[in-house]
């Protein structure tokens, strides 16, 4: 692991993205003790031009509310959307793929059928009928975007599986009389992590992506803040204010690329060999 | 400073009118409007949603039509006179007028559309509630016999409450399959031409008016565009020249209210007179409370929600008759903006944090930053807002169902409260299934009974002082938060003279429109 961590550091992009996902997060964390009030409060007269008054760096949106404030109560919720919506579609995506791999057979097809039925929708598409059927909240949001996104970590976990499942150290614990469980638990998931920690990290980005779509397109939690209904909701009024598109836009587009980048540095910390390979 | 642009060219359009009343009108011409959303059907007699009506308010007539002030002014019937009794109201038709297909238009057809509109037009019938018999003694003379006074009778004869539909067309034939549907024929300035689908509806002059020298265009194209952003732009690039009322976000109307040989006006809405409220509902909840809803109505910032939300335009609602609607007072108990009050009487209310929910009207931009606007000002006095997404046909049964606590929405009045108002707050009319009815179920027998009386009171005093009594009485229970009459602004090239003049604007604004060149 230290060894990971020293390729990782030693990668600039990978570095920018740590240091931006850093600031992301402490923001997220600390903005709310910076700006007390809610975001949604009208705190200055409407469509104040960024960089004008020193209380108000970016400007005010269409009913006079900082966008400063909603950036940094933005940022939390598409963090948390973000982290929380991966997390769910690995605990879905991993011991799914990882039973498939491993059993093989009837078991191997009935599940890859399941998730290619899941593969085939478009996950976009999906995901806006999910949130508009369950009615947009953060929960439905979250779910929403777990199910349109555990079937790749199901495939790469399955792939890995199979592969790991012929190595000798397996068919030694095969072998000794382990359990089925205790050896996928024990033997191969750990060796098939790597490439799952590089996908989650993508996932992370595509995740925050499509919460900030959901919201644009108005079915974001009407309740919180987000990137995307900010960019959604001064869409209208661009040509008039196009700060209050532009600086949650700005904000959308150097997380997702942290994380990219990020997920980028990881693949080569994590794959040595493909690292020098490509280099 | 939006609004005192508006305000300003407001004035400017008031003094080019005048000025252009000394020019006098000049023939000639061709108008581009924009349509939205594209009506489904221009047969005013079976179809009369928003667009159809602002459509085929050109092509047909009613026996009236109604000043901004809504005092009736001559239309296919040349005068009238009601009986000392208010019971028998007497038309005079205009003599010679004809169809757009030639064939004369008699008391006969007048007959004919009361017949056709009472099997096809919701409201149409129940205005002609009270009617006891029509008869039509010769060609050009029409009586109409009431069972008893009925005060709102006069103001039923506009053209999308009461349009004149052709005899010959549509006698012994199946009204809704009739293919002269699709090819509309009345007696209005305007005759139908043709229609592409999704494009355009192209509406020419009709040589044979019956007012002479009336119209001056000489064709109408009204434009089918779906998206609000795409009109701003066809009218910034000079494509249009008509936008009417909210046929733009409101965001965009400062902006292009800037462009050079622009006017704006909020002037021809009187007769809809769109009045918004919040829903609340009286039944269940802290709602049901009457402390907690006076208390909303001081928690709410209407005058920064005007100021804001609809640029300037519109007024604060004083309580449940706009102020257009005949017999409307001011003399209520007053809401003014006052956070501190509200926080005090939701105190004596007991209000104990309870999650209130909220419904946003779901049609478009402006109601939902309305909508955050209010949930703010109510987060401000203590109240816990939770607010429900929902989209039209969520929002329709949840308000028919009486599943929400607070819902935004907003409805056209007709120019009396016998007609637009008392449905809203009678206990005869608590039914679900319609969002348009007593949604909020505030049940108050005096309120029946005043607005009972009222209806058929008899003469117009009797009627103002019953009306003022109700009004009172709403105002002080709350049983819905009245928030602002609206106006939706008109934009319109300035060379576009003469358009808005009567009570229902562009409806039927283009018989004395004209064009200055």
């Amino acid at each position: 692991m230290r060894q990971v961590w020293r390729v990782l550091l030693r990668n600039p992009g990978g570095m920018i993205g740590i240091a931006i996902l850093i600031v992301a997060v402490t923001v997220a964390l600390i903005g709310p003790l910076l700006f007390p009030t809610s975001p949604w409060r009208m705190v200055q007269r409407p469509f104040l031009p960024p960089f004008t008054l020193a209380g108000f760096p970016l400007g005010t949106d269409a009913l006079g509310r900082d966008v400063m404030a909603g950036i940094i109560y933005g940022a939390r919720v598409s963090l948390l959307v973000g982290l929380i919506s991966t997390l769910a579609s690995l605990a879905v995506g991993i011991p799914l793929g990882a039973v498939a791999g491993y059993f093989g057979g009837r078991i191997d097809d009935a599940l890859m059928r399941f998730t290619e039925f899941f593969q085939t929708v478009p996950s976009f598409a999906l995901a806006i009928v999910l949130v508009a059927i369950m009615q947009p909240s953060i929960v439905s949001i979250v779910s929403a975007i777990a199910i349109v996104s555990w079937p790749p970590v199901a495939r790469l976990v399955r792939g890995e599986v199979l592969s790991l499942r012929t190595r000798e150290y397996v068919q030694a614990a095969v072998v000794t009389g382990q359990t089925n469980w205790w050896i996928i638990w024990r033997e191969i998931l750990p060796n098939a992590l790597s490439p799952v920690i590089v996908l989650a990290s993508l996932m992370v980005a595509t995740a925050i992506l499509l919460e900030s779509s959901l919201s644009f397109l108005g079915l974001g939690d009407p309740n919180l803040m987000s990137w995307g209904y900010m960019v959604g909701a001064g869409r209208t009024v661009i040509r008039q204010a196009w700060w209050i598109t532009v600086f949650p836009g700005i904000a959308i587009l150097v997380s997702v690329l942290a994380l990219n980048l990020i997920g980028e540095g990881l693949n080569d910390a994590l794959n040595p060999r493909l690292a020098k390979g490509g280099r | 400073m939006s609004k005192r642009k508006i305000l300003m060219s407001l004035a400017t359009m008031c003094v080019l009118s005048t000025a252009a009343v000394a020019e006098g009108p000049k023939p000639g011409g061709v108008v581009n409007a924009v349509i939205q959303p594209e009506p489904p059907s221009l047969m005013m007699g079976l179809v009369q949603n928003g667009p159809t009506q602002m459509v085929a308010g050109n092509i047909y007539e009613g026996l009236l039509r109604y000043s901004p002030k809504l005092d009736p002014l001559p239309g296919l019937a040349e005068t009238w006179s009601v009986s000392e009794d208010g019971r028998v109201y007497t038309f005079k038709l205009v003599k010679g007028v004809t169809w757009h297909d030639g064939k004369p238009f008699t008391s006969a057809d007048v007959l004919f559309s009361i017949e056709f509109l009472k099997q096809t037009h919701a409201r149409a019938r129940g205005n002609l509630v009270q009617l006891d018999k029509v008869e039509a003694p010769d060609e050009s003379t029409v009586v109409f016999t009431l069972k008893q006074p009925f005060g709102p009778f006069i103001g039923i004869f506009e053209v999308g409450s009461l349009p004149m539909i052709p005899k010959h067309i549509y006698e012994g034939t199946n009204f809704k399959t009739n293919p002269a549907n699709n090819t509309p024929v009345g007696t209005g300035p305007f005759m139908f031409k043709e229609w592409q689908k999704g494009s355009f509806i192209r509406l020419v002059k009709n040589p044979n008016y019956h007012v002479k020298g009336k119209p001056n265009i000489d064709e109408i194209y009204w434009n089918v565009i779906p998206d609000a952003a795409a009109r701003s732009v066809a009218y910034e690039t000079g494509k249009v020249d008509v936008l009417p009322g909210g046929s733009v976000e409101n965001f965009d109307v400062p902006r292009l209210s800037k462009l050079k040989n622009t006017c704006v006006t909020g002037a021809g809405w009187e007769f809809f007179s769109p009045h918004s409220w919040l829903w609340l509902n009286n039944r269940s909840g802290p709602t049901a409370n009457k402390k907690f809803r006076q208390a909303l109505m001081f928690a709410i910032d209407r005058n920064m929600a005007k100021d804001v939300v609809w640029n300037g335009l519109g007024k604060v609602a004083t309580g449940p008759s706009g102020s257009a609607i005949k017999y409307y007072t001011s003399a209520v108990p007053k809401y003014d903006y006052d956070p501190a009050k509200a926080k005090a009487l939701l105190k004596e209310a007991g209000y104990n944090g309870e999650k209130v929910r909220m419904l946003p009207l779901p049609y478009g931009e402006t109601w939902q930053r309305w909508a955050e606007m209010v949930r703010q000002n109510l987060q401000d006095v203590g109240i816990n807002v939770e607010m429900i997404a929902t989209d039209v046909p969520g929002w329709n049964q949840k308000v028919s169902e009486w599943d929400y606590d607070i819902a935004f929405t907003y409805l056209y009045q007709y120019g009396d409260p016998a007609l637009g108002v008392g449905r809203n707050y009678v206990s005869s009319q608590i039914a679900k299934g319609s969002p348009f009815n007593n949604v909020e179920g505030y049940s108050n027998s005096e309120i029946d009974k005043l607005f009972a009386d009222g209806a058929v009171a008899f003469p117009d005093s009797a009627r103002e002082e019953i009306y003022a009594k109700a009004q009172k009485i709403l105002v002080e229970d709350v049983p819905v938060a009245w928030m602002l009459e609206l106006q939706f602004p008109t934009i319109t090239r300035c060379s576009v003279k003469n358009l808005i003049t009567t009570g229902i604007g562009v409806n039927d604004g283009f018989r004395d429109a004209w064009i200055e060149k």
